[in-house]
């Protein structure tokens, strides 16, 4: 039987192997395929819960979810064309514009 | 001419900018004078259409009702003061136009001044016809005093006829010391000026005292405010009595009244021509003008009244007795002239304005022509004054001997001349007025005596008796040619005439003329106390007699010591040579005067001595003064640097620390801001974490 810590266990691997990427990674679309991925373990979460306290607006997250992924995944490309063809790279150690 | 009559001062002052700046400009320019004939045409042309003007606007003036003959014209507003206080508690616009005002009483000093002048100009064309280097010079400063004197009798305010005042002190000062290479010439002008300096400091005081009283200069509204704060006189000493004496004693000062009469001799070391108008004719009479203009206040001050009578006829008496034994004759014309100033004076001291402005005009043609007169001799003789080498030039100088001797006899009062009218005016008045006494006319008669005696010795000695001149001098004697000896004549003209403009009472033809004519400007003064003793015109009669019979006396005594027995007055010399020698040297007034406040010797001398104050002010100028200047200053720059080290270690550290404080947090803090998105993503996460475990450590 797998029950709601199977999906939770499974959920948080995830999250950290998404975490892990996001923070290690030096390319710029494999950080934004880790959000990805953070993004979906939190789906993962959601749908769980909807499924153990049988109440569907836990879908209805994920589904919202789904769409702002969808939609953030279009933005984040965009912005790294843009800053690809600005610095010819995709590499985050050598984009610190913002440095103080 | 009422909108006119502000000309008559303008045209000596372009008189004075053409012959001044056009000689200047043309020295400097070519080093030539201006010829002499166009300086004489300016200066005696303009004060020829001067005297035109002022005789028509005499004539409009008299087409009118004697109450309307004022004339005010504000040429404009010359001093835009701040409004201030008046004594009354009401504020008073301190506002000072320049003004001029004509009425009975200036229209017969514009006549006298331009009538008398404009001769005067005319002999000057003459008199100083050797002068090369001073011809444009001189006559440039004598129409500058000629604007000057017009506008102090035209003003319609007293600071107006202050600038007059002090304008004519000026040129008097220039003229006297014309002869610039001469030191005597510049310390009579120094002296001059200096001691009218005196009597102008009374006169300003007096001045701002009225303006403190009355809210005004102005003489209608000054004479209108006296009339409403004092209906009666001042019985009390109090503020109308002070503003009087202060007024009085700059009179002193211009008129050469005791204690400051010690200028006017040694003015005449000025060309004959500006002691004629300056020191005898027109400015001396300044003083005399003032105080009968400002009579709505003398004749609420009667405490001053007196006082100013005494002064008049004490210094008639000094300067006759002064003038009885000088051999200068100029000297004797100066004496003359400050003993007849005390006359007029004393005329205005028992409140008959009226005759000592009578005396004033016709002493201003009698005197004037004494002194061009004495010019005639001195110029026949090279300049030679000393009386003791003159004698017998009648027969040389026949028409200045005949004029000078009608202006003697006027002097001295023979009846029918024009002093004759004047002077026992002034006596019946200092009889007959509430204000007179006997002694003041017992005191007059001897000074008319006097005045007799000393003027016949002045022509005896001159033009009478053995010749005493030296030979080379003898030599070269002749009569001054006509552009001198044609004034001469007008003057004489003048001296015998005039007087019958104010004809007494008691020859039956009617009451006074020039009185009459002078009342509207008096129409301010007091006259409630009591009419003068209406004694008979049978007593009046009878004192003058006695006045003429004195005279002849002079004249008699004049004629027996100083035409036929000679020795009687050297023996009388000698008899009382104690009394003679302190009469001579002038009742050692001057050294007194040295003594105590100029030169500084012993005793007083040390005290008062003006070398030693000084000295004393100037130690105290430099210590005190300068010190508390210098004080000040130094104490300014401690504080100021006091505030400095304030400013730079306190106020600017604490704005420093602030920079300096946030440069220390950011300096630590930038080294978080790196750039780089994943060290943020970290900071997230390491702070999710610790968010987490700490509620997960409370057990939450």
């Amino acid at each position: 039987m797998v029950d709601i810590t199977h999906y939770l266990v499974l959920s948080t691997i995830v999250f950290s192997i998404g975490v892990v990427g996001v923070l290690t990674r030096r390319n710029v679309i494999i950080i934004l395929m880790s959000i990805e991925l953070m993004l979906n373990s939190v789906n993962l979460n959601l749908v769980a819960f909807s499924d153990r306290l049988q109440d569907p607006s836990g879908q209805v997250f994920a589904v919202f979810v789904i769409t702002v992924a969808a939609a953030e995944a279009a933005v984040g490309l965009g912005i790294i064309i843009a800053l690809f063809r600005n610095k010819a790279t995709v590499n985050v150690d050598e984009i610190d514009l913002m440095r103080g | 001419m009422r909108n006119y009559f502000w000309l008559i001062p303008l045209f000596p002052l372009l008189g004075f900018i053409l012959n001044g700046g056009f000689g200047l400009w043309q020295v400097a320019r070519t080093g030539n004078r201006p010829a002499k004939p166009f300086v004489y045409c300016v200066a005696c042309g303009s004060i020829l259409l001067s005297l035109l003007l002022s005789l028509s606007c005499f004539i409009a003036l008299l087409q009118l009702d004697p109450h309307d003959r004022v004339w005010e014209f504000e040429l404009f507003r010359w001093i835009h003061g701040p409004a201030l206080q008046t004594v009354t508690g009401d504020l008073a616009n301190f506002h000072v136009s320049w003004g001029f005002q004509l009425d009975p009483l200036s229209v017969v000093m514009i006549l006298v001044v331009t009538g008398v002048g404009f001769l005067i100009h005319v002999y000057s064309i003459g008199y100083m016809a050797d002068e090369e280097e001073g011809f444009y010079r001189f006559f440039a400063y004598m129409n500058l005093f000629m604007f000057m004197m017009l506008t102090l009798v035209l003003a319609n305010n007293y600071l107006l006829m202050f600038v007059g005042w002090e304008g004519v002190g000026l040129c008097s000062y220039l003229l006297i010391g014309y002869y610039i290479d001469k030191k005597s010439a510049g310390d009579a002008a120094k002296k001059a000026f200096v001691v009218n300096r005196i009597g102008d400091f009374a006169f300003i005081i007096g001045m701002l005292m009225i303006f403190t009283y009355f809210g005004s200069l102005d003489f209608t509204e000054v004479f209108e405010g006296v009339e409403e704060m004092f209906p009666t006189p001042e019985t009390l000493w109090g503020p109308l009595c002070w503003i009087a004496l202060l007024l009085f004693i700059g009179a002193a000062g211009k008129s050469a009244q005791i204690p400051l009469f010690v200028w006017l001799p040694d003015a005449m070391e000025g060309p004959t021509p500006v002691s004629a108008l300056i020191h005898a004719a027109t400015m001396v009479t300044a003083g005399v003008y003032m105080v009968a203009r400002s009579s709505a206040i003398y004749s609420r001050a009667p405490d001053v009244l007196f006082i100013v009578a005494v002064v008049g006829i004490c210094t008639a008496l000094l300067a006759a007795s002064i003038a009885m034994f000088q051999n200068d004759i100029k000297r004797v014309l100066a004496y003359s002239t400050v003993s007849q100033l005390g006359y007029m004076f004393a005329a205005l001291g028992v409140g008959a304005a009226a005759a000592g402005i009578f005396h004033l005009m016709t002493h201003a043609f009698f005197k004037a022509l004494l002194f061009l007169g004495s010019g005639s001799v001195i110029a026949a003789l090279h300049h030679e004054q000393d009386m003791r080498k003159m004698g017998g030039l009648k027969k040389y100088l026949p028409r200045t001997w005949w004029t000078m001797g009608i202006a003697t006899l006027a002097i001295a009062g023979v009846p029918g001349l024009a002093g004759f009218f004047s002077k026992d005016e002034i006596l019946w008045r200092s009889f007959s007025n509430p204000e007179g006494h006997l002694v003041f006319w017992l005191v007059g008669v001897l000074v008319a005596g006097m005045t007799a005696f000393y003027m016949m010795r002045m022509m005896f000695l001159t033009f009478h008796g053995e010749e005493r001149l030296s030979p080379e001098v003898a030599s070269h004697v002749h009569e001054s040619p006509s552009v001198m000896t044609v004034p001469l004549v007008i003057l004489a003209v003048g001296s015998v005439f005039v007087g019958y403009l104010g004809l007494p009472a008691w020859l039956g033809l009617g009451p006074n003329v020039f009185e009459q004519f002078l009342e509207p400007a008096f129409e301010t003064s007091y006259h409630g106390a009591g009419e003068s003793v209406h004694a008979a015109h049978s007593t009046e009669i009878l004192l003058t007699l006695v006045s003429v019979a004195v005279a002849g006396l002079g004249i008699y005594l004049a004629y027996q010591f100083f035409l036929k027995h000679k020795e009687k007055a050297a023996r009388l010399r000698e008899r009382f040579s104690g009394l003679h020698s302190i009469i001579y040297n002038k009742y050692y007034v001057d050294e007194a005067y040295d003594f105590l406040f100029v030169s500084g010797g012993t005793g007083w001398g040390r005290f008062f001595g003006a070398k030693n104050w000084g000295r004393f002010l100037s130690a105290f100028d430099n210590n005190v003064v300068d010190g508390a200047v210098n004080n000040s200053a130094s104490m300014t720059k401690f504080v100021a640097w006091v505030s400095g080290l304030v400013d730079i270690h306190f106020v600017d550290r604490m704005v420093n620390l602030v920079a300096e404080t946030f440069e220390f947090f950011s300096t630590v803090l930038r080294k978080i801001q790196t750039g780089l998105v994943q060290r943020y993503a970290l900071f997230f996460v390491i702070g999710i974490i610790l968010v987490i475990s700490f509620y997960l450590y409370m057990g939450v």
